[in-house]
């Protein structure tokens, strides 16, 4: 089944269109992953799956339902979550409270039990740390869950918004740069994780610029040029494809790159 | 007719101060983004200070000279001494020392000068001129002059002075700015003189109307951050539109509908505006970046 | 120790210790006065904190709330038939829809601009209090009648200073639970990072407004015991002053921090007291002290002591 449905999506930020018409579909359990160069619009895709934006054109459904313009904490109820490019760690919290506000839906949200600290809330907040240490175990921050998350190195905390995106139990992840700036040992962690993410039938939706981990590790991609659809198909048909090609080596390069395989 | 005029004549001349308090805190904000609450203070120091030196028996013109001099340096002192080490710190945090600031100058005042309240001579006699059935003092035509005349020149300062660019540049983009060599904490000391210059000022154009007294600062930059705000922190336009439109709302409410409630309908048209357009009327919205 | 400071017991435990010790320690009713005014202010205080320093929302116009208390216990007995501890339940009550219906629109704004509009509040509710003078006694006050509790008359200096010091304790309590909750955790994410709270389900809206309005609960709490402890206010409770002197208590206390509160309102309310020896240099003094905590503390005490202290191990 068809777990995502992009349609003909498109938004322009002063006059520029920086998404502009973008259709795809992503199957249920699949890793999908979205490339193309710098400022070719991926994160603001991101952004408008998410609900972040508002698009001013376009559909966006989840397993069939349109989602257009549900606000990203509705979407989180329907199975959607996702990380950020640039970090959006809770600085001031724990490593284990960070994961802790992904359980957030599952908890019981009564003011008035909170106030006065009873005890479903003590058992409550029992499990959800229960759950958190589960995951942070699960991408090895177990051992850190009690320091400030402002403590951690760079790599760690790209772990730690995945721990608190999969916190939601999601059915559809998006990850936007799960492996920028990270080394060739976390990259290889990374890919790992989202392995067997996708293994546990958790639909991944990736943005990366590390070609060898995208073409390795991805169902179907998609790629994205100054806002529009350039491919679409699975690693070997990008790879081939001579727009691609044009796109990410400038058409000098291309030349070059076709009278190299000659 | 006659009384609307009348109305709107008060309500430009005070909306003119509030705009160039406004026009302080917009530059202040937009070299360092501070939040400066001791900007009604150097409106007082102007007034207070340009009473005293008269009062010691220096003509007018070279009194208000001193005050000038004495807002720019206390400006000066209170960037050097309290915002450059604090540099780096919460904008809350920032906000709080220049409260501190604010009560300091005050209190200080109230000790070198005294509590009395004080009014300056008019610059240009008492008679009022009628225009329209309504009496406007020439004092308030002082204060409308004056205004227009500080913003063109601050505006001419700005784009046709290196320094002014500088001031311009670092507002633009602090980091470029470093990079390409600007001194920026030199630049943000300059923003606090000149704030403190344009206060000072406002402060002794508007003492012979409204009079001045060492607590006068208070509200005056209540009404000033209100007017920046309404028109959108951080642009000069704004901080001009937004002062004569809270001068006006004030006077206009308070001679038609309740001059108890003046403040309280000004305020009521900043939450309406707001609630609109919640960056203000001049402001840019901002795309959050993630 | 690290373990008995993050016990969620251990800043409510502390402040019934200060408290009791204070009670038991301060001789005369003059600092017994001075105390119970401290653990009104600090009540108030803890409210904005879980605003400010939880939640990461400012508000300049908090005096209006803790009017809004202290006039509910002064006017309600004479225009309802109600006595004046009922009259605070009703304030409070009236406290928190108010906050509800001005917080809805106004923390849509961000920044400054939550400032001003905050800013506003508060003044309006001034104006109103001081110009309604056919209620409230206009700008000269008005006092409040003595409240009953099952016929007893509660007056007395040393009565008030344990009522005003169990409720803080009981404040800071709450406030602890509500902070280590779902809700705390929801408030705390949402003032690090809107867009990342929102992804994990938090509904941003509503748990701004759920502080918003738990803070103005706790203001006008406190608002309604100081008219009872008073038996005499003044609209200027309400006045912008009034509004910045609780953001102090917060900020120089430390965000965040609840025995910080404790120690900010401390200070705003006991160093006027000390300094009144010196007369008109009291305000000058309090700016500088203000200015130099800020510049050289600008964590706020207690956080900065306790980072302090951290290092030193």
């Amino acid at each position: 089944m068809t777990a995502l449905s992009v349609r003909d999506i498109g938004i322009s930020f002063g006059g520029v269109k920086a998404v502009d018409s973008v259709s795809f579909d992503v199957e249920e359990g699949s890793i999908f992953s979205i490339i193309g160069p710098n400022g070719a619009g991926k994160t603001t895709l991101f952004n408008l799956i998410s609900g972040v934006y508002l698009p001013k054109a376009g559909t966006v459904s989840l397993f069939g339902e349109d989602v257009t313009g549900v606000a990203p904490n509705r979407l989180v109820a329907r199975g959607l979550s996702r990380t950020f490019q640039n970090l959006q760690i809770f600085f001031r919290m724990t490593v284990a409270e960070n994961v802790m506000v992904g359980r957030h839906l599952k908890e019981a949200r009564g003011i008035v039990p909170h106030l006065l600290s009873l005890p479903s809330v003590v058992r409550q907040n029992r499990d959800s740390r229960t759950e958190a240490i589960r995951l942070l175990d699960r991408i090895g921050l177990a051992g850190r869950a009690d320091d400030l998350a402002a403590n951690l190195p760079y790599g760690e905390l790209k772990r730690l918004e995945i721990a608190r995106a999969l916190a939601t139990e999601p059915k559809i992840l998006l990850l936007d740069e799960p492996a920028a700036g990270c080394n060739p040992k976390e990259t290889e962690d990374i890919e790992r994780l989202i392995e067997a993410i996708a293994a546990d039938g958790v639909t991944v939706v990736l943005v990366e610029h590390d070609m060898r981990l995208v073409m390795r590790i991805s169902n179907r991609l998609h790629v994205l040029d100054y806002g529009k659809t350039l491919a679409s198909g699975t690693a070997e048909d990008v790879r081939t494809n001579p727009e691609v090609i044009k796109a990410y080596l400038g058409t000098h390069g291309a030349e070059e790159a076709a009278r190299a395989r000659r | 007719m006659a009384e609307f005029l009348q109305f709107a004549f008060s309500g430009l001349t005070v909306g003119a101060v509030y705009a160039l308090v406004a026009i302080g805190f917009t530059l202040i904000y937009n070299a360092s983004d501070v939040v400066n609450f001791a900007q009604g203070e150097f409106v007082m120091i102007g007034g207070m200070a340009t009473v005293f030196i008269m009062a010691a028996g220096v003509p007018m013109p070279l009194a208000a000279g001193g005050a000038i001099v004495i807002a720019v340096a206390v400006g000066l002192l209170l960037h050097r001494l309290a915002i450059e080490p604090a540099r780096g710190a919460d904008a809350v945090t920032l906000i709080i020392i220049t409260i501190g600031a604010s009560i300091f100058l005050r209190s200080a005042a109230s000790i070198v000068f005294d509590k009395q309240f004080h009014t300056l001579p008019p610059f240009t006699g008492e008679t009022p001129i009628v225009i329209g059935g309504a009496a406007i003092l020439p004092q308030s035509l002082w204060v409308l002059g004056g205004g227009v005349v500080i913003v063109t020149i601050l505006w001419a300062f700005l784009t046709h002075t290196i320094l002014g660019k500088a001031i311009l540049a670092t507002a633009a983009n602090r980091l470029a700015a470093k990079l390409v060599g600007i001194n920026t904490s030199y630049v943000v000391g300059l923003s606090f003189a000149v704030s403190a210059a344009i206060g000072a000022i406002a402060g002794i154009l508007v003492s012979p109307v409204t009079l001045t007294r060492y607590d006068v600062g208070t509200l005056l930059a209540l009404k000033g951050f209100a007017a920046a705000m309404v028109g959108g922190m951080g642009s000069p336009i704004g901080a001009i539109v937004g002062g004569l439109l809270i001068g006006l709302l004030e006077a206009f409410g308070a001679g038609y509908i309740s001059s108890d409630y003046k403040d309280a309908i000004a305020f009521l048209v900043i939450l309406a505006v707001l609630f609109f357009m919640p960056t203000g009327l001049f402001g840019r919205a901002s795309v959050e970046r993630v | 120790m690290g373990r008995l400071f993050n016990h969620p017991l251990a800043a409510p435990a502390l402040i019934a210790l200060i408290v009791i010790a204070c009670g038991f320690g301060l001789g005369s009713n003059f600092y017994l006065r001075v105390a119970a005014l401290v653990w009104i202010s600090a009540l108030a205080a803890i409210g904005l904190n879980l605003l400010m320093g939880f939640a990461g929302q400012v508000s300049l116009g908090h005096a209006g709330f803790f009017g809004i208390g202290a006039y509910a216990v002064a006017v309600g007995p004479n225009v309802l038939p109600v006595s004046p501890l009922l009259a605070l339940v009703l304030g409070i009550a009236l406290a928190a829809v108010i906050a509800y219906l001005v917080g809805r629109p106004i923390l849509k704004l961000k920044g400054h601009y939550l400032a001003v509009a905050t800013l506003g509040f508060g003044i309006l509710v001034y104006m109103v209090l001081s110009n309604e003078s056919g209620l409230t006694g206009g700008p000269d006050g008005m006092p409040v009648s003595r409240a009953t509790l099952f016929g007893w008359r509660l007056k007395g200096v040393d009565t008030w200073y344990w009522i005003t010091g169990g409720v803080l304790v009981v404040g800071a309590w709450v406030a602890v639970n509500l902070v280590r909750s779902p809700t705390g955790r929801a408030l705390r994410a949402l003032h690090d990072s809107e867009v990342a709270a929102r992804v994990v389900g938090v509904d941003v809206a509503r748990y701004k407004l759920v502080a918003f309005v738990v803070s103005a609960v706790y203001t006008a709490l406190a608002g309604g015991l100081l008219a009872l402890f008073n038996g005499f206010i003044t609209p200027d409770v309400a006045g912008f002053m009034h509004s910045i002197e609780f953001v102090v208590m917060v900020v120089l206390g430390g965000m965040g921090s609840i025995v910080g509160s404790l120690v900010g309102a401390a200070i705003l309310i006991a160093l006027p007291q000390a300094l009144s020896a010196f007369q008109e240099y009291e305000h000058l003094a309090l700016g500088l002290i203000l200015m130099v905590f800020m510049i050289f503390l600008r964590k706020g005490i207690v956080p900065s002591l306790v980072a302090l202290a951290g290092r030193g191990r």
